[in-house]
């Protein structure tokens, strides 16, 4: 196997075998711990940007198949695993890991201590880091990382989002028989499909477009509700969607996922941070504040909303991380909108969220 | 949501004797509940007949009663003691049963009891297969094709529907008693016939075959405002058709995508909910055609189990304690995560390690029993181990396993022929033919056709296997990763273990230590709770300012260091080595003592280093020492630990052999063993010193030789005189101990003795017949010597002391034998300076006082002595180990209870149809129980109610002895039984002896003599009492019958004569006295 190299900006430098593509590549080292669900991280384009190490030592098991793509391609600049699978075994599988990182053209290692960088990541926080299978000088591979671009202030929004407006049909996998009976747009910020999959689920009929819609081109196709997606990197910057979202504030039902849910917060006047490492796995418990129970959710991001600099009036926290007490969600009923900082979508993760669509159903119902 | 103050008083009952399928896991549940409720203010009303337990130490629970768990005692109990609620789900299948007994029985409402955590509704409805299969059909989950039986003729209308082969599973049972898989309707008879016995209310399930599915259980908890977590995911290696107790299995799950985990998921949080189980844990059973991927739910436990022990040990998760706290009332977010401090349960665990169980059978103590795995759960124990990898963890455990393998290796075979048979039919050295068949280069396809195992953990073998030819000095990380001990390195080197790891630890090559966190390092961990791994090091260049843009001149690399997170701490410590996986001969005894040693060394300000890997343990809990080494007991593994902790002792005399194995070895390597010394260990174990012992202090011993070949053995045998016991040395639990009467059976012996080496020979001595066999227990500090306790046998010497019942104090013996007793064992203990326990064997023939055996460390026999008399033996023990003194501790003397403790053995047989039950030197029993009262009646009663036994009030008795046991003893017996207004049937030449001395018999015609004989009588319910003692050498084919058709109805049967006194005493105490309860702290007032 080929010698690659992972060296963090700290200076800390892991050394071992590649796979995938061959290549060099840049990007913020983030941990996720989700067991399994890797196709779906490797496919979100949250990770846009990012180097992702997965916590469970064992990936590649079950393969890659057509299904459980988040989006048309992979979006995360390179992937760290602990010992990446020999074979894939599994019903659905179409394909090996390897083969098709190696397709899409992305840079993995494995055979490093993973965990020992995961300790890293958590002490230091988030860092910039490189993977290279063919430069194995650290000092030509500092400088390099260091003039990288880094991930704050940086807008990648426009990297991922479609380019034409598409009309999105497809279901989940679980037995529905809901009319489509609400027209849904959704803006695309690097929207996974789950998304699109559960509204078409709860009886939208589901209309994506480009991030860079305005808000008259929205307000156009006259729908019921507007979804502001997930996606990558630093909400700030974004500044086209917080503009959209801010025209469209009272005016439609809106549903915010992640990063949208950070640019509802800033649309709203309020501000975001960056967190330390921040949250990518499927086990963070979130409560409920209004019912108090507890939902195990998917997580992935890096950013938060300062709740408390939302300056509009009767706007809550209505979902609290219970690892960190950070905000992980808000709602202003007069403005008829709700956003989540997690993904109830899931893909990967656990569902207990779902139920956050029915409530986008039932705002725009009401509305 | 806060606790319940509407309750004060709970009742926990625990699942008594040590089965298969029920072992020290709920020991390990019980007692942390009982940890938790209490830490809460609640009272704990503890209920269990198991002696060997930490949960009934008197310090565990408020009221403690070592009582039968029958119905008839817990009304009594309950009567009074009037506890206001009940927590069935952590006593495994036997609470459970119990409860719903004492549920529908009215008893629980009488005393205004209620049941928390799950109701009789949920129970029910979780474990009556029509319910459930209706309740899982209602909320849209797919099962299995089934129907329901009642009578062989329903059973086989159904599986005619279905097609053969099916899959019979009786209801209310444990363990899977009585089940089986039929191919043919001839087999279908048999097994469903079966199956409608063992039920508890007669009811089979006759249900489709997913043999060769892909199986996976999923560990669910709920509490009270319905949040429902999943703690773990296991994946069997072994799919459908192997009892999941008996399957090799691995968490998480490792070849589901998302999708399907999450989908499985959805389907045991609809489970849980639908069964109602209102708070607590849940153990779901579900199997995928690997086909197509179609998932049907197998079972629910509505309770805490195997399962969600190994759960528990294997993310970190304690499932029982929040068990308990969530059926007071709290809710998972207000329990904090002990393990990160910061973060509430409410969560999943995530982890980023590899878990592999394997578990350990006892086919060789039953050579006439199938060995053939089934949904019948067979196994004894379990170890567990962990990993970064699959391959590591699954190595690990194999040499954890100890049964002479060092990792994953090889096994004899005749011919392919043999070997794909061997792979075809689950087995328990299937993962051994595994690795002979890669080594043929079996394709992954041709084995995965054979054995329906995932490919994926087929590749991982494979790898092993083709790995292990490239080991050479040169990559020794690569192979240390891949899980290889230094042992079969060697073996593929052609060298030493020493030379390995010396070349190992030369370049560097040694384990890391990682943390067993439930986040995956997401948080900071405070618990000690490590696993070893070998890790690629990694470099570390150091920057003035890490996150400066300007400085970019890195030198790399500094250094190269590998990451190991262990904190050493600079206090005294103490190491405990634990006892592994259970056996039959060694089990929660041993880890009972361990447990004792940590907390009374933590007492006495050391810090306690525990090592174990059996996960069903009190010991492996993360806060019973203050560190916990999750490792197999090998000398390298346990040496690994020692560089790093450096502890200022080893303590190997408290986890029975596997400990006392490696006292010599470890010593050696320059370790410190702490209490009686290797040699002291060597001269009483090694056959040779110890006579030189014995002749020195002038002590009688039985004649007594040794030899390594037949002819040596002939000539022992003839010096000393047949009959002769032989056996193995070094070995615990009579393994390969048998009674050999002549020539011809002592050579067919010695040439299944191919272990049998000038180190190891084999033990000839003079069997003693007809003598009574005494225990003795006894503590030392190598200046005070105290006997904890003398025990006399009700069975003659002759039956394994494991396996025997015995009294505490002595029954029959005279005084003044029992003078001579405690002289002889201060004595021995003396003459090897004992500075911790000592256990002693004596066969005593009219007055005479034979040493059998001396064995310097702590005994099956300390947990019962302890509750018997009221101190904690293990514990004082451990302290005097680090250097205390028992007259500072307060124990100098002797404590001759005046109450009577019975310790009565409890056999697998029923797990084995068809095989003798007959009791021998060879130790076959699973566990014990312990009955106590204020006479022997009714301390043998209790004892015997406690296992099960069903001594009858009334009905009829077969006798049938052989012609040595017609004495007066026998007389006795049946004239009690007579006065009892007992009908007794004898076969004719019993009839005659009983009838010459004046007892009233009716004749029988031997099975063999034809029709109507005593199994019909059996059969039909007319015999409720078997006194059967087996006729000479070889017992005669038509007893076998009777003695194993008796354990399969449930007839209690005696196979000794002092047995058949004793019980006739027991079942007189049963008729005239009423049995009372009482709290083990109403015994002992006194608290040492």
């Amino acid at each position: 196997m080929n010698k690659a190299i992972l060296l963090l900006e700290d200076g800390t430098i892991f050394e071992g075998q590649g796979f995938g593509a061959q290549g060099e590549v840049f990007g913020e080292v983030v941990f996720n711990t989700s067991i399994t669900g890797y196709q779906e991280i490797i496919t979100d384009p949250s990770y846009k940007a990012q180097i992702v190490t997965m916590t469970y030592p064992l990936i590649g098991n079950y393969g890659v198949n057509e299904e459980d793509a988040e989006s048309c391609k992979p979006w995360l600049e390179g992937f760290v695993v602990k010992e990446l699978s020999a074979i894939r075994s599994n019903w659905r599988s179409t394909m090996g890991l390897d083969e098709y990182l190696k397709k899409n053209n992305v840079v993995g290692i494995q055979g490093i201590d993973t965990r020992a960088l995961t300790r890293d990541l958590r002490a230091q926080g988030a860092m910039q880091g490189v993977i290279s299978t063919n430069d194995f000088d650290a000092t030509s591979l500092m400088r390099k990382l260091k003039s990288a671009p880094r991930l704050v202030g940086r807008d990648l929004v426009k990297e991922v989002t479609c380019k034409e407006p598409y009309v999105w049909t497809a279901k989940l996998q679980a037995p529905s028989s809901k009319p489509q009976c609400y027209k849904v747009v959704v803006l695309d910020c690097g929207v996974k499909r789950n998304i699109l999959r559960n509204l078409v689920s709860c009886g939208c009929k589901v209309k994506v477009v480009p991030a860079k819609t305005t808000a008259e081109e929205i307000l156009k196709l006259k729908p019921d509700g507007l979804l502001l997606s997930n996606g990558p990197g630093d909400p700030e910057v974004v500044s086209y969607v917080i503009e959209t979202a801010r025209k469209l504030l009272g005016r439609l039902p809106i549903f915010g996922i992640c990063l949208g849910h950070q640019m509802l917060g800033l649309a709203m006047g309020g501000k975001t941070y960056k967190l330390k490492f921040g949250h990518h796995g499927g086990n963070h418990p979130v409560k409920d504040l209004k019912t108090g129970k507890v939902a195990i959710t998917s997580q992935n991001h890096g950013f938060n909303v300062d709740m408390k600099s939302i300056p509009i009036k009767n706007t809550i926290m209505t979902h609290l991380n219970l690892y960190d007490n950070t905000a992980e969600g808000l709602e202003n009923k007069k403005l008829k909108l709700f956003s989540v900082q997690y993904h109830p979508e899931a893909g990967p993760g656990p569902h207990d969220a779902q139920y956050l669509f029915n409530k986008f159903v039932s705002m725009m119902k009401n509305a | 949501m806060p606790k319940r103050t509407d309750i004060k008083k709970i009742l926990i009952i625990g699942s008594g004797p040590i089965i298969i399928g029920q072992a020290c896991e709920f020991d390990y549940s019980g007692t942390q509940a009982c940890k938790a409720l209490r830490e809460e203010g609640y009272k704990v009303i503890l209920v269990n007949s198991n002696p060997a337990t930490i949960m009934t130490d008197p310090e565990t629970a408020d009221k403690t009663y070592i009582e039968p768990i029958t119905v008839e005692m817990l009304e009594k109990i309950i009567k009074k003691e009037k506890p206001d609620a009940l927590l069935p789900t952590l006593g495994g299948q036997t609470g459970l049963n119990i409860s719903i007994q004492l549920a529908e029985k009215g008893i629980l409402d009488k005393y205004k009891v209620i049941m928390i955590g799950a109701d009789r509704n949920a129970i029910k409805k979780a474990e009556n297969r029509k319910l459930f299969k209706k309740s899982m059909q209602k909320i849209g989950l797919d099962l299995p094709k089934s129907g329901l039986a009642y009578n062989l003729s329903e059973a086989k209308k159904i599986a005619k529907g279905i097609g053969f082969p099916v899959i019979i599973r009786p209801s209310f049972t444990l363990g899977g008693t009585g089940g089986g898989t039929a191919y043919n309707e001839k087999q279908f008879e048999e097994i469903a016939a079966r199956g409608l016995e063992a039920s508890m209310i007669s009811e089979i399930l006759v249900e489709e075959s997913i043999i060769g599915w892909k199986e996976y259980e999923l560990e669910v908890m709920r509490d009270r405002k319905d949040n429902v977590v999943i703690i773990c995911s296991i994946e069997n290696f072994d799919p459908m058709g192997v009892h999941t107790g008996d399957s090799i299995t691995v968490a998480p799950a490792q070849t589901l995508t998302d999708r399907e985990y999450q989908h499985m998921r959805d389907a045991a949080i609809a489970c849980i909910r639908e069964i109602g189980v209102e708070t607590g844990g849940s153990n779901i059973q579900f199997a995928i055609n690997p086909d197509n991927g179609r998932m049907v739910i197998i079972e629910m436990n509505p309770r805490v189990s195997r399962s969600s022990a190994l759960a528990s040990k294997a993310t970190g998760f304690p499932i029982a304690k929040i068990a308990a706290k969530l059926a007071v009332g709290y809710t998972l977010d207000e329990i904090p995560n002990d393990i990160t401090k910061v973060t509430p349960s409410s969560f999943e665990p995530t982890i980023d390690y590899c878990v592999v169980k394997i578990p350990r059978f006892a086919f060789e103590k039953f050579p006439q029993a199938d060995a053939t795995l089934t949904i019948q759960m067979k196994s004894v124990g379990e170890v567990m181990a962990i990993g970064r990898t699959f391959k590591e963890a699954l190595q690990k455990g194999l040499r954890g396993l100890e049964i002479k393998r060092f990792g994953f290796e090889g096994i004899n075979y005749k011919d392919k022929e043999q070997l794909e048979e061997r792979l075809k039919t689950p087995n328990s050295e299937r993962i051994f033919y595994l690795y002979e068949a890669l080594k043929l280069n079996y394709s992954l396809d041709k084995l995965y056709e054979l054995t329906k195992i995932d490919r994926w953990f087929l590749e991982n073998l494979r790898q092993i296997v083709e790995s292990e030819t490239r080991i050479t000095e040169e990559n020794l990380l690569w192979a240390k990763q891949l899980g290889f001990s230094d042992k079969q390195i060697a073996k593929v080197l052609n060298t030493e273990e020493d030379k390995i790891r010396e070349l190992r630890k030369n370049r560097g090559i040694e384990p890391v230590y990682k943390l067993v966190d439930t986040c995956a390092a997401e948080f900071e961990a405070y618990t000690p709770y490590y696993y070893s791994t070998y890790e690629t090091p990694f470099g570390k260049s150091q920057i003035p300012n890490p996150k400066s843009q300007t400085n970019s001149n890195i030198q790399y690399p500094i250094s190269k260091t590998t990451e190991d997170e262990i904190r050493l701490s600079g206090k005294k410590k103490i190491m405990i080595l634990g006892g592994g996986p259970n056996r039959i001969g060694q089990g929660i005894e041993f880890d009972y003592c361990c447990v004792h040693a940590a907390f009374a060394l933590r007492e006495i300000g050391y810090e306690t280093i525990m090592v174990n890997s059996n996960p069903e343990t009190v010991s492996t809990d993360y806060d019973t020492s203050d560190k916990l080494y999750f490792e197999p007991l090998t000398k390298e593994d346990v040496l690994n630990i020692i560089d790093k902790e450096q502890p200022e002792g080893v303590i190997v005399q408290l986890g029975g052999q596997t400990p006392l194995n490696l006292a010599v070895p470890l010593e050696k390597c320059g370790v410190k063993i702490i209490g009686t010394t290797p040699d002291a260990i060597d001269r009483a174990e090694d056959r040779k010193r110890f006579s030189e012992l014995v002749d020195k202090l002038g002590l009688l011993q039985p004649q007594n030789g040794t030899a390594v070949t037949v002819d040596e053995a002939k000539v022992a045998a003839g010096k000393i005189g047949y009959p002769v016991l032989v056996r193995p040395s070094y070995v615990l639990g009579g393994r390969a101990m048998e009674i050999v009467y002549d020539d011809k059976a002592l050579e067919y012996y010695m040439q299944k003795a191919v272990w049998a080496s000038p180190e190891r020979p084999v033990l000839v001595d003079k069997f003693i017949e007809d003598a009574i066999e005494v225990d003795v227990d006894m503590i030392a500090d190598g200046e005070t010597f105290v006997i904890g306790g003398i025990m006399e046998h009700i069975e003659e010497a002759g039956v394994h002391s494991g396996d025997a019942a015995m009294v505490l104090p002595p029954y029959t013996l005279l005084e003044e034998t029992i003078e001579k007793i405690r002289e002889i064992t201060q004595a021995l203990a003396r003459e090897l300076k004992v500075v911790g326990l000592m256990n002693a064997q004596y066969a005593v023939r009219n007055g005479t006082v034979y040493i059998l055996e001396v064995n310097p460390r702590a005994s099956r026999t300390v947990p019962f002595v302890s509750k018997a008399i009221g101190v904690p033996l293990a514990k004082l023990a451990a302290k005097v180990m680090a250097g205390k003194k028992l007259k500072d501790l307060g124990f100098t003397k002797e404590i001759i209870p005046k109450h009577i403790s019975v310790k009565e053995s409890v056999l697998p047989f029923v797990k084995f149809p068809g095989i003798d039950i007959i009791l021998g030197p060879e130790m076959k029993s699973t566990g014990e129980v312990m009955g106590i009262d204020s006479d022997f009646g009714k301390a043998y009663c209790k004892s015997q109610l406690a296992a099960y036994q069903n001594l009858p009030k009334k009905g009829s008795v077969f006798i049938s002895v052989k012609d040595a046991d017609k004495k007066p003893l026998l007389v006795k017996a049946a004239g009690k039984l007579e006065d009892l207004k007992f009908e007794i049937i004898s076969t004719a030449g019993t009839a005659e002896f009983l009838r010459k001395n004046r007892i009233k018999v009716k004749v029988i015609q031997r099975v063999s003599e034809g029709r109507p004989n005593l199994l019909d009588l059996m059969k039909e319910g007319k015999i409720q009492l078997i006194i059967n003692t087996p006729s000479g050498k070889a017992p005669r084919q038509d007893e076998i019958k009777i003695r194993s058709s008796a354990i399969g109805l449930g007839i209690p049967v005696v196979t000794t004569l002092p047995g058949a006194d004793a019980c006739a005493r027991g079942i007189d105490a049963l008729i005239k006295g009423k049995l009372e309860v009482k709290a083990i702290q109403e015994y002992h007032k006194v608290k040492i």
